[in-house]
This record gives C-alpha cells, structure tokens and sequence, in this order.
C-alpha cells in the first residue's frame, strides 16, 4: 500500500481479487528492486486500473482500452524507463483489441498485466470478453452467445515475445512469474485469473483451484506448437510461462 | 507576359509529377519565381489528374485558373477543366475531346515508343515546353542525370533523347504559332522550393519535436513521411500506428514521458482521436495535433480542399478545456507557426492545433531562403521534481510545473479522473471546482499571448475582408488585381484564441467580408461568438477546389459594386 499518502479506503470490494494482485506487485517491484522513480504503471480504466493509485510509482491513468498505446509512447520517448501496463479483460482485450493484437506484433519492451476475472465490474457485472459461452447477466439474461477470447492462443499465434498465465489467489508463484516477464527483454503478458466476488458466482476462488494446474517441469515454453495447443485446454486452464520466443530470450 | 501559367495533365502513373518537378526546378535555376498546385483523385493508377504551374519574373505564390499552355498527357481531364481553356490557350498533346484554344496535337506516346518505352511520354513532354519557353537545351540535359541516375547510364539517355524530341516538337510549334513567354528574370537568384507539407515539418523539427505517430491518411500524409525522413539525422521516433486512437495516446504517452510530441492526421482520422484531445486537457499533457482538413462529412473527398473542420478542432473533446487553434497563410509561417505550436503546447501544457488543408500541403512557391530558428532544446519546460512533487500544483495562472517521469526524486501521477494535486483520484466536489478553474485559467495566459491578426491592404479602407489560413496569397492577389482602394484584409493565422483589439477592426468598415473555403463561415461564426461582432457578408466555396485568384477578383468586384 501506498505509505506516502496512506489510501484505506479503495475502491475495491472486500475479498476482491486485486488485493492479492497489488500485493504481489508491491512485492515485485521490492524483490526485482525497482527505483521507483523509474517505474511507470500505466492504466486504462475499471477496477483493475486503478491499481497503480494505491502503489508507489510514476502512473499514466489515461483511457479505457488505451493503456497499451500510452505505455509504448512512454518506452520509445524514454528507454531508461520500466513501464508497466495493468488493465483489465474488458479494457485490454475489448475495448483496447486492437492496441493488444499490434502492440504484440510491435514487440516494445514493456508488460502487460491483466486481471481477468471474466467480467465486467465497474459497470456492474456485465459479460467481458472473457466471459464463457451461457454466462448469465443483466445484458443477456439467456447468457452470453459467443466464444470467449482467448488471449494466451491470440498472443502465440501473432509470435508474443512472452506470455504467462497466473492465478491470482497464489501469490508466491504469481510474483515469480511477473517478476521474469518484467525482466523479460521484449513484450510481455502475464494474463491473471482473478475471481469477481461480487458479479462473478461461477469462476470463484474454489472454481479456480479446481480448474487450474501449472505446468510441469518437463514443459517446453520455446516449442511454440505445444504452446498453443496449451492455450487452448480448457478443461483445465494451464498456470505458468506458456510461451516465450527463441530469439528473444538469448539477448 | 507578366507571368504564365502551365497545366499539366496526365493520368496517375505517366509521371507528370516528373515533369514538374523537372520544370520548377529548371525554371527557377534559370532565376524565375515558381509557384506549383495540385489536384488529384483518390485512386493509384489512371484517373485525371492536373498540377498547375506559375512560372514569372516576380513572386508568384496563389492558384490561378487561366490557363496559358495547357500540356495534355490524356485527354480523359480535358472535360473537368474545359471552362479554363480560353480562346488565347495552347493546347498541347492529346487535344482530341478539346473545343476551344489553339490545337497542337502531339502524340506523346507514339515518340515516347519510338526511344523505346511509352515511359518517356512525361520527358518528351517537358522538352516541349522548355523548347517554347526558350530554355538552353544544355539546361535540362544537366537534370536528366541527377534525376534518373540512379536507374542507369541506358535511362539517361533514352530520357536525354527524349528531351531532344521535345525540343523538336517544341521547334515546330513555335513555326507555326508565338507561345506566351514569360519575361525575363533580371538576373540569377538563389531560392528554395518548399511545400506546406515541407513547411509543416521543418517547424516541427525547430520546435523540438522528436516523437510523432500517425495512421496515413490523405492529405496529411506528407508531413509524417517528411519527418520519417529526417528521423535517423534529427532523433525523430517516427511510428506508424494501427490506428489513430492508438496515434493519439502514443503521442500523450511519449509526451508525459518528456518527448515534443505531435499527432498528424486529417479529419476522419482527428474524430477517432478527441478522447485523446480529452485526456490532453484533463491530465495537461502538451500535444500538438495537426489537421490537416479535406472535404467531409465521412470519407468526402479524400484528395481535395477545404476549411471545414475548424469547428470540429474547436469543439473537440468532451469537458471544458483550453486549446489554442493556430493556421498558417504562407510557407513561412507554416514553419514558424509549427515551431510555435511546440513553445505554446509546452508552456500550456494543453492541445494546441495546427489547421491545414490539402490546397496548402500540396502547393510550393520559392522561398529565399529558410529562416534561421534556434532549435529547441529536448527537455525544455520541464522541472526536476522533489520528493512530494505535485503534478497538479495549484498556482496563480494554473499552470502547475511539469515534471516527467525518471527525472528527479519525485514521482508523476497523472490522471484521466478528476484527480487532486498530486495526481490521485478523487471525487471531492470542492477539488473537483478548484482543477476545473485551474484548467481554465490556462486560457487568460493564452489569450494574454494571442498575436494579433495580419492587417493588409488600405489603412482607410471602406470594405474589410476577413480570411485565415490558406487563403492568404489567393486574397491578396485578387485584392491587387482589383486595382481598388479602400480594401482592407485582416488574416488570422490564429484563429483561438482571438488575439489584439478585432472588434475595433470591424467596427471601422462599412462592410465586412468573411471568405472561407467551406460552406457556412466557420471562423466568422467564431468572430461573432468571441466578439459579438456578426459578419452577415460571407463569400465561401465547398465543391472541393481552392478559390482562384480570378474566382476571388470577380466575387470582391461584385462586392464593391
């Protein structure tokens, strides 16, 4: 939490998902040993955004679904930079799509982090993106009627220099993994599954327990085929470094 | 003659921007005073196209629709243009569809394809010309090499054959009729040739500016692509973007982060980008954003002129914030004024706009020479903070000190919401009404540093014209050719907001006239909103082509009448 101006009151509701991510980013940003002053988060808007509020850091809060493009203006004017992209699924994957697809065929230096909880919160629990096919809400009270996007898959097939799937309620193995794409040379996404206490009744924390495993020590992340097909199970959603892209990782 | 004016028509693809290009340049080594204009369509290959040429002894700087030589590539254009081909005219070329003027018909194609390739039309073509207009045919050949020497010695000489074709036809015409020949330069001079593209750019790289990102669209495209040029020489992050959403925010970003910053785009292009224009003004983030205007609503006329979105730059964004609207009249401004956009952005930390329009991008005159402009340091109007800077200070002018990102101990909070001081989010009603008036405040700074118009003309006058932007040359022209008194032109290169004592302009003549190339007189509405001063005479043009120098004559006779 952010100790020079002490913010108790967050936005956020009690038992939500982004305490636990604030949490591990704090820790991050102590382990990797980032001045802050040479850290940048930048947002877009929703719950997840207003995360960079409660750290202490440089923040850019711009606009929904633009977090991406401002984050690349932001590296390519200062290299010295670490920046930081944090949005969540509606803003990164709907409203800012395009930024998404482009930003990853641009391969800027930065990280992305987006907190998934497959709905939409700050305008009261409406389907995102990422909501599963029959999903119920105020919007279409016969549930949702479309595939959900699939942003690990979308990512490898454009060739992502890094792409990470993590679960917010592990705190442990989620800092391990951010802290390797922040310090990974090239583009990165870390796509966080974080439960919506409050709009989302199906993919609860017990719902991603159930439903998550990491992968093993015998996975592969540079064979790209193997990636993809790791992207797509949905049975059980696999947790760790998915993909990441030979040449980028010599550097 | 005084000065003659040369057309050259051809369908896109047969290279008469080659001959123009080739042309302007030889005639203004040879100390002539050119001024060049285009007009084209929206497609790549085929189609009609035209660029006018004014070759004289004196300044030249305005489109005019007579036509002295008329060089017909393909005939397809003759119908758009046959209004302008007079009795007096020499047509030269494919003269098939054409029913006025002096015929030299003369096929292009079939010499070209006896040197080997109907390619060489555009060569054979500018030979004629330079032929008519008594150039040394040593002259051109010079040019044949610096121009396609880098396609081989085998094109050289084809294009030099060509050349000597042209001045073998050229020869035969002036056998049998006198062309117009201009008068004779008093002796060499050095100028430059420089577009408003060109202009536009050169300011940007004065002001400082070392960031720019677009998504290519007509007729903006040709200030993103100058500065893609020159980005390796002046430190210029050029990047294409997906879109112009993602332009706009590239910019914003790289401008917190400390770069000069500039968005490009044209109208279409500038609507996808007002959230962004929003965000500028909420979070005081200095951007320069250049229109550059072509006819609308939607995609209009891609490749064609007008005046028409200033109200668009005006009203953008949602919420109140400050802006500054600036619009060049001549090349030079265009590149003060630029540079000028870069100073303003910074020390308002706000948008500050740059109208345009195709009519400006698109034409060149010579410049004597490029005015010598410090070149503005990068960094310049930023702070060193301090541990508990606040990037929203409330001060006596609201304008907060501007600090960036990895630059002192301080860190910089900035905010889509409505935030305090420091840069938090907050929903406190009271801290709401203090930023609102800290934003707007910025205007009084603005206004206290608005120049005041360019007043041209009689200082008695009885009638007052009142134009902005690429206007500028065509009025003054016309104003001159009138050959009355008691005409004054007052032109506004900064359109908002209004700087020096403009009512007291107005209120002096005993009629007013708004010229405005779009359809409802966009900045006299402007006028009257800031000064209450209503212009009810207004002479505008919206088909898409800019006002002529004869076309402007004609209207202000009538109106003196």
């Amino acid at each position: 939490m952010n100790k020079e101006t002490p913010r108790s009151d967050t936005a956020w509701c009690p038992g939500c998902g982004n305490f636990a991510i604030l949490e591990t980013m704090e820790r991050v940003i102590r382990e990797i040993g980032l001045d802050p002053s040479s850290l940048v988060f930048v947002s877009g808007i929703g719950q997840a955004a207003k995360l960079p509020q409660y750290l202490e850091v440089n923040y850019f809060n711009g606009l929904h679904g633009r977090a991406l493009p401002a984050a690349v203006g932001i590296k390519l004017a200062n290299p010295g930079l670490t920046v930081i992209a944090e949005s969540g699924d509606g803003c990164t994957y709907g409203e800012g799509g395009n930024h998404f697809i482009h930003t990853i065929r641009r391969n800027t230096d930065l990280t992305l982090v987006v907190h998934n909880n497959m709905v939409y919160g700050l305008t009261k629990g409406q389907a995102s993106p990422t909501s599963p096919r029959g999903f119920r809400n105020p919007l279409q009270p016969d549930g949702v009627d479309m595939e959900p996007f699939n942003p690990l898959s979308t990512a490898i097939a454009l060739d992502v220099s890094f792409a990470a799937r993590v679960f917010s309620g592990d705190r442990d193995m989620s800092a391990e993994i951010i802290k390797k794409a922040v310090l990974h040379r090239g583009f990165s996404l870390v796509d966080i599954l974080q439960p919506c206490v409050t709009f989302n009744r199906i993919n609860t924390y017990r719902w991603f327990r159930e439903h998550t495993f990491y992968l093993g020590e015998d996975y592969d992340p540079y064979d790209r085929e193997k990636a993809f097909m790791a992207s797509i199970e949905n049975e059980k959603l696999p947790l760790g470094i998915i993909y990441m892209r030979k040449q980028d990782a010599i550097a | 003659m005084d000065d003659i004016s040369i057309l050259i028509t051809g369908q896109a693809g047969q290279g008469i921007q080659t001959v123009e290009t080739l042309l302007s340049d030889i005639f203004l080594g040879q100390g002539y005073h050119v001024f060049a204009t285009k007009e084209y369509m929206s497609r790549v290959r085929g189609g009609s196209n035209s660029t006018g040429l004014r070759v004289s002894s004196r300044p030249v700087r305005a489109c005019t629709d007579r036509i002295d030589i008329l060089l017909a590539l393909d005939r397809e254009i003759l119908k758009r243009i046959s209004d302008r081909i007079s009795a007096s005219t020499l047509v030269i070329g494919e003269t098939g569809q054409c029913r006025s003027g002096i015929m030299e018909n003369v096929d292009f194609r079939a010499i070209a394809s006896k040197i080997g390739n109907p390619v060489f039309s555009n060569v054979v073509a500018t030979g004629v010309i330079l032929s008519l207009l008594e150039i040394d045919p040593a002259v051109p050949s010079r040019h044949m090499e610096s121009v396609f020497g880098r396609k081989g010695a085998d094109i050289v000489g084809k294009n030099l054959k060509a050349l000597e074709e042209g001045y073998r036809e050229g020869a035969g015409i002036k056998g049998r009729v006198s062309p117009p020949v201009p008068d004779r330069p008093d002796g060499k001079r050095k100028g430059i040739l420089v577009n408003g593209s060109q202009a536009i750019g050169m300011g940007a790289i004065a002001g400082g500016c070392n960031f720019i990102s677009a998504y290519p669209m007509s007729p903006s495209t040709g200030v993103f692509t100058y500065l893609a040029g020159k980005g390796r020489e002046e430190s210029i992050v050029t990047e294409q973007a997906e879109d112009e959403i993602s332009a706009i925010n590239m910019v914003l970003g790289a401008s917190y982060a400390g770069a000069r910053a500039m968005a490009n785009t044209s109208g279409g292009g500038f609507a996808l980008m007002e959230e962004g224009v929003s965000l500028a003004g909420m979070a005081e983030i200095p951007v320069v954003i250049h229109i550059a205007q072509r006819p609308g609503p939607a995609t209009g006329l891609p490749t064609r002129t007008e005046q028409g979105d200033l109200n668009l730059a005006l009203y953008s964004g949602h919420g109140e914030f400050p802006r500054v609207i600036l619009a060049p009249g001549t090349i030079e401004e265009g590149i003060s004024l630029s540079k000028r956009a870069f100073d303003l952005a910074s020390s308002y930390q706000s948008p500050v706009f740059i109208l345009t329009d195709q009519y400006y991008l698109d034409s060149y005159y010579d410049i004597a020479s490029l005015p010598v402009i410090e070149k503005k340091a990068y960094g310049e109007g930023v702070v060193r903070t301090k541990k508990g800077y606040k990037r929203y200070l409330l001060t006596e002018n609201g304008i907060s000190p501007r600090g960036i990102p990895g630059y002192g101990e301080g860190l910089v909070r900035i905010d889509s919401d409505e935030h305090d001081e420091d840069g938090f989010i907050t929903e406190d009603m009271d801290t709401r009404k203090r930023m609102v008036e800290k934003r707007w405040k910025k205007l009084d700074t603005m206004k206290k540093e608005a120049p005041e118009p360019g007043f041209f003309g009689d200082r008695e006058y009885r009638i007052l014209l009142v134009g902005w932007g690429s206007t500028y040359h065509i009025i003054r022209e016309a104003m001159e050719r009138t050959g009355i008194g008691g005409l004054g032109f007052l032109h506004f290169s900064q359109l908002y907001p209004l700087g020096g004592d403009v009512i007291k302009y107005l209120e002096r003549a005993e009629k007013v006239i708004g010229i405005e190339n779009n359809l409802t007189g966009q900045f006299a509405d402007l006028i009257a909103r800031e000064t209450g001063f209503m212009i009810g005479r207004r002479i505008t043009k919206y088909n898409g082509l800019p006002f002529s120098v004869e076309e402007m004559k004609e209207l202000l006779l009538k109106e003196i009448k």
